[in-house]
């Protein structure tokens, strides 16, 4: 009787997130015809597949045992970076050019982090205000706008499709498909994992703590320019705001995705589940006719019971032994 | 000595978890003015026992008496409140804040709407330091204090009630003998004032010196209870390992080839100073000493976690420089570090992982890992170490002590090290697996591995070595073969005591 | 022993040091680059400088407590909006319109409770649910938002009243009003963290929470009632903020928990918990209002101060694991 109450408990706790992602499927599809419409489906991915760029990286920072507050206000760098170079040096160079700039801020938290080893909240969190003072400094505050809308085919990235298949969820999977496979199955990804599970084992097996931590925010930061790219490509102009607030949102669909903030725990399959999710919910709750901010609602509901299960399997009971 | 009242009787306490009975019919009494020695062996029960005492473990039988009252133990405050308290071997302390608030943790003396009393939290811990003989104040910071004096708050805890009985469990392991001594007198002040003690430690010198009775527990049994004027070392030894303590020293010796490892006058500040030693091809060099006498130290600057102050390493003849764990294991030499959990293993990496971790960069097919190649060096090192695991997939966390340091061991052996360095290779592993661990390392010299085992334990020592150094406060003492060595002059060298004719 | 009070001294001095090397800054140099004729060090100047730093100050404040706490607060921005939508929509119900300019105070009240109650909610699940405060508040801040944009959209609620606002831009004794409730709130929470066994026992809490645990402190309890508190700040934040402009966009608030982290790290609490002081963390705030300013003061633009309170983070971080260097023969792990 206890058993299987424990082995429910335990199947809840390892697949829960991909059972309430198929229980919310299945719930809306009934609702709403068109939820499951290939259209729909597309247009979800496709307007996920920013923040998705982004939850790729930072799905190395925390599994490598840090966090990462720093990719929204990075991203409206990067964003008003390629825009204004565009004009100025022409797209060919400017995209080179936004991903080194973007590459040198993600190697200087990397070298804060990994090499001087200070907390990384606090890192990035004064890196989210040093960026966004960089990136107003940069646009004088101004929105940036590309003079010749028409005449560039720098929107191929955000608006263009191969095979019929939009740009962005092409550029998304593929990233994802990539990064999936180093983390799960190259040497430096099982680093990754042993920095963020003990990083004083790993020390001890003879590890680079340091370059490991450190390349794990090299790759966030690529992702962020990544989506930076796809951004000003699909927009073709930005306010100097566009990615504020999206750290907490990114980090959100990494933990929904089950990565521990401890580190050591987490896959890139299930953060791109977690970005759907919320894509999804979205989507759905929209299409039943509920007003947008019920997702907001909703989402804290599902991050916190999805945690809340997680540890609760852990420790074998459903509520904290806190006095 | 008449009978008076005991201030606590255990009756028959038993405690089973699934699959271990921990506690098998355990009794004893605590006498007013009594300090009555606990004994046993790691694993023998006596943590589980002052777990129920203070209310942590409920038991599924027996009762707890004090003063004849029968009493159902919740919590270490009820058991406070009612006058058993505990000393803790681990310091419990919060240490930004004062001596007065941690004396009085929990228990802060209170005003109206909820403020601190502090007059009367500074007077009442006034009273209490002068009782300790302390030199520091009730405003002094605790993480300002040396160990053995946060460990003075510690004990400082139980006088805030006017305790019946105090459990002080292992309180020695941290304090110098100029420290130890203050701590009897406390122990006899309190012993004047009726109150019973029960005194947890492994230290027959000790337990000799200053406790009444001596009770020994063994696989969670009660063995019986000795009048310590009336006994001796031995047989207490033989009541709590069912046998005489195994001090056989080790016997197979096979040849040995040349220095594998040699260090000239290696210094690292004050951990440990001018150190030498070498170990050859097929030698076991132990190291013997009491915890912080630098040998742990010693093993982590070879292995490149520290940055000497002075001294040469030589690996093969050779002088090397090693500045990080990656030159270490890329010139030979291995650790398995003291702490299993913490420095040896990443337990939520599944065996065969943390196996293959410091050479997961060599087994590569292509950019990828190897599965094959992993699976065959677990698979290899699994048999030959005899790691008892369901499959390579099984979580490290979910097995057994000794299995664990197995998987330590061959995650080292694996890499083929010229040198294996080996802390504390059986603490808290039971003892089917401690001899096999033992046998082990003995078949490593033979394959002609030059390995140094540190160890706490004299019987292990004793039993591995082929050459012994004792280590007392960071300096070497004496280098002892396994034929001149004896009890006595390896006591007596770890203790400080330089030379005396035995 | 005398060694680590200096060494104390140092930490708890260096936030106002850092003020005064500020004010030296500005008003030595910034004079002269200046473009305006106005000193620096101006009185009114300086008034307005705490005026200023009220919003956040109040809310920082009530960060430091949850962080000697050993917990976070990522929600009080959202938390902050939503009680200012609460202050100005609950004046124009009905029932609150007919009693006049006696729905201030009850506005007030309102606005307050629902700070608290939603500061009890992340309180409740932190304890009850063992999930850790970063990713629970991190989820209420969305959800809270949620909330807020419940009440109007995205359009901003107004409701302007005149007694209110001339309250708000009132002096008494020479402060703003808005300085007086920081200062009040400063004061009071100094009090509660030094003086009460339930601050002393927050500190143990997130100084060490086994030895917290072992020694009969319910731990529960007091967290709780440290979020309570923080919600209740946070909505007090709103209420000297909005009863002045008497507009809230349902924007407001975002990234009003990174400040007032950023502001409790510069005066040195520790993230970990255990460590840090309500003073300090009032010098923390004013150094930053005091950069802003002060950067405003020498023509650099606004945008400048972001990037130079980041640096100065960072910097900050960098000096403090210098300062904690343990030195020869250290573990390099």
């Amino acid at each position: 009787m206890t058993l299987t109450k424990q082995d429910i408990g335990r199947l809840l706790a390892k697949q829960g997130i991909l059972i309430a992602f198929a229980v919310f499927m299945i719930g809306f599809a009934l609702a709403n015809q068109r939820f499951i419409a290939i259209d729909n489906i597309a247009g979800v991915i496709r307007s996920s597949a920013i923040l998705g760029v982004m939850a790729l990286g930072v799905t190395f920072v925390v599994i490598g045992g840090n966090l990462d507050l720093s990719v929204g206000s990075m991203m409206s760098f990067s964003t008003i970076v390629v825009l204004d170079l565009h004009d100025k040096i022409g797209p060919t160079l400017a995209i080179p050019a936004m991903f080194g700039l973007t590459l040198l801020l993600g190697a200087f938290i990397g070298f804060l982090v990994g090499y001087l080893k200070l907390n990384s909240l606090i890192v990035t969190l004064g890196m989210l205000s040093a960026i966004h003072g960089l990136t107003l400094t940069w646009s004088g505050g101004k929105n940036m706008d590309i003079a010749d809308k028409s005449g560039t085919w720098f929107s191929f990235f955000g608006q263009d499709r191969i095979f019929g298949i939009p740009m962005p969820i092409l550029i998304f999977a593929l990233l994802a498909v990539l990064l999936s496979l180093l983390l799960a199955r190259t040497p430096f990804g099982r680093k990754v994992y042993a920095v963020g599970g003990n990083g004083q084992a790993a020390t001890f097996s003879g590890i680079p703590r340091a370059r490991i931590v450190f390349f794990t925010y090299l790759i966030s930061a690529f992702c962020v320019a990544m989506a930076g790219l796809l951004q000003a490509s699909r927009s073709l102009g930005s306010q100097n705001t566009v990615g504020q607030g999206m750290e907490l949102e990114v980090l959100a669909a990494v933990i929904l995705g089950g990565a521990s903030l401890l580190g050591g725990a987490g896959t890139v399959f299930k953060t791109v589940v977690g970005v759907l999710i919320l894509g999804f919910i979205q989507n759905g709750l929209l299409l039943v006719g509920l007003d947008f901010y019920v997702q907001y609602i909703v989402t804290w509901a599902i991050i916190i019971l999805a945690v809340w299960l997680d540890v609760a399997a852990k420790r074998g009971r459903l509520w904290s032994p806190i006095a | 000595m008449t009978d008076p009242t005991p201030v606590l009787r255990l009756e028959g306490i038993v405690k089973s978890f699934p699959g271990v009975r921990a506690l098998d019919g355990v009794s004893f009494d605590v006498r007013p003015g009594e300090v009555h020695a606990l004994m046993g062996e790691n694993g023998a029960g006596k943590s589980t026992l002052m777990k129920v005492l203070g209310g942590i473990h409920a038991p599924n039988e027996g009762k707890i008496f004090i003063a004849e009252e029968p009493v159902v133990m919740t919590s270490p405050m009820q058991a406070k409140a009612k006058g058993v308290v505990f000393i803790h071997q681990e310091l419990s302390l919060a240490d930004e804040l004062t001596v007065a608030e941690n004396i009085f943790l929990g228990e802060l003396p209170l005003k109206s709407f909820g403020r601190v009393d502090w007059a009367k939290l500074y007077a009442r811990t006034d009273a209490i330091l002068k009782k300790l003989n302390v030199r520091f104040t009730a405003k002094t910071r605790v993480g300002d204090l040396s160990i053995a004096n946060q460990q003075m708050v510690e004990i400082g805890r139980a006088l805030t009630v006017s305790p019946r009985a105090v459990i002080f469990d292992e309180p020695t392991a941290s304090l110098t003998d100029a420290e130890k001594v203050v701590l009897f007198d406390v122990i006899a002040d309190l012993q004047s004032q009726g109150v019973g003690i029960v005194y947890i430690s492994h230290r027959m010198e000790e337990v000799f010196k200053i406790t009444d009775r001596i009770s020994v527990l063994r696989d969670g049994q009660y063995r019986g209870t000795l009048i310590t004027a009336d006994t001796d070392e031995d047989e207490v030894t033989k009541l709590m390992i069912g046998r005489s303590l195994d001090l056989s020293r080790n016997e197979s010796h096979h040849e040995m080839g040349d220095v594998a490892l040699e260090v000239r006058g290696l210094s690292c500040g004050t951990l440990f100073q001018d150190v030498d030693f070498a170990v050859r091809k097929g030698e076991v060099l132990g190291f013997y000493g009491l915890v912080g006498a630098g040998r742990t130290e010693i093993a982590e600057t070879i292995f490149g976690l520290r940055n000497p102050t002075a001294g040469q390493i030589y690996l093969n003849g050779r002088e090397v420089r090693i500045h990080s764990p990656i030159d270490a294991v890329r010139m030979g030499i291995s650790l398995v570090p003291e702490d299993r959990k913490g420095q040896g293993l990443v337990l939520s990496m599944n065996c065969r992982d943390n196996m293959t971790l410091p050479q997961v960069d060599d087994m590569t097919a292509g950019p990828f890992v190897s599965d094959g190649a992993e699976i065959a060096i677990f698979d290899q090192y699994r048999d030959k170490l005899d790691i008892r695991t369901p499959g390579w997939r099984q979580l490290v966390g979910n097995l057994s002590g000794g299995n664990q340091q197995k998987i330590v061991i061959g995650k080292w052996l694996s890499m083929r090290p010229d040198v294996l360095i080996v802390d504390e290779p059986t603490r808290g592993i039971d003892v089917g697996s401690k001899s096999e661990i033992h046998s082990l390392i003995r078949d490593l010299a033979a394959q002609g591995f030059a390995v140094i085992v540190i160890s706490s334990e004299m019987p292990e020592v004793l039993h591995v070595s082929d050459r012994i150094v004792a280590m007392y406060s960071g300096k070497v003492m004496r280098e002892f073969t396994s034929e001149e060595v004896t009890e006595d002059n390896l006591i007596q060298a770890i203790s400080g005591i330089t030379e005396k004719v035995a | 022993m005398t060694t680590d009070n200096r060494k104390e001294i140092l930490k708890r001095g260096a936030i106002w040091a850092f003020i005064l090397v500020e004010l030296a800054f500005f008003s030595i140099i910034g004079d002269r680059l200046s473009v305006s004729d106005k000193a620096f060090m101006d009185y009114a100047n300086m008034l307005l400088l705490l005026k200023q730093s009220a919003p956040i100050g109040i809310i920082a404040l009530g960060m430091t407590i949850i962080m000697i706490n050993g917990n976070i607060d990522l929600s009080v921005g959202a938390t902050f909006a939503l009680a200012a939508i609460v202050l100005l929509d609950s004046m124009t119900w009905p029932f609150m319109q007919a009693l006049g300019d006696w729905a201030i105070p009850l506005a007030w009240v309102f606005a307050l409770l629902t700070g608290a109650t939603l500061g009890a909610i992340n309180g409740l699940i932190v304890w009850k649910t063992g999930v850790d405060a970063f990713i629970v508040t991190l989820g209420s801040m969305l959800g809270f938002r949620g909330l807020v944009f419940m009440f109007n959209g995205e359009q901003p609620t107004s409701h302007l009243n005149w007694t209110l606002v001339d309250f708000a831009e009132g002096h008494f004794l020479g402060l703003h009003t808005p300085t007086w409730f920081l200062l009040c709130a400063a004061l009071v929470l100094w009090l509660l963290m030094t003086r009460t066994v339930h601050g002393r026992n927050a500190y143990a809490i997130g100084n060490n929470r086994e030895a917290a645990v072992n020694a009969g402190i319910r731990v529960g309890p007091h967290m709780l009632l440290n979020f309570i508190l923080i919600g209740f700040l946070a909505a007090l934040s709103a209420v000297v903020f909005y009863s002045e402009s008497g507009s809230v966009n349902p924007n407001d608030g975002m990234l009003f928990e990174l400040w007032a982290i950023t502001a409790v790290v510069l005066g040195g609490t520790k993230l970990a918990g255990g460590y840090g002081s309500i003073i300090s963390t009032l010098g923390g705030v004013i150094a930053i209002q005091l950069l802003r300013k002060g950067l405003g003061h020498i023509g650099a633009d606004t945008q400048t101060v972001n990037l130079v309170i980041g640096l100065i983070l960072i910097a900050v971080l960098i000096l403090d694991r210098q300062l904690n260097r343990k030195g020869q023969g250290e573990l390099k792990i």
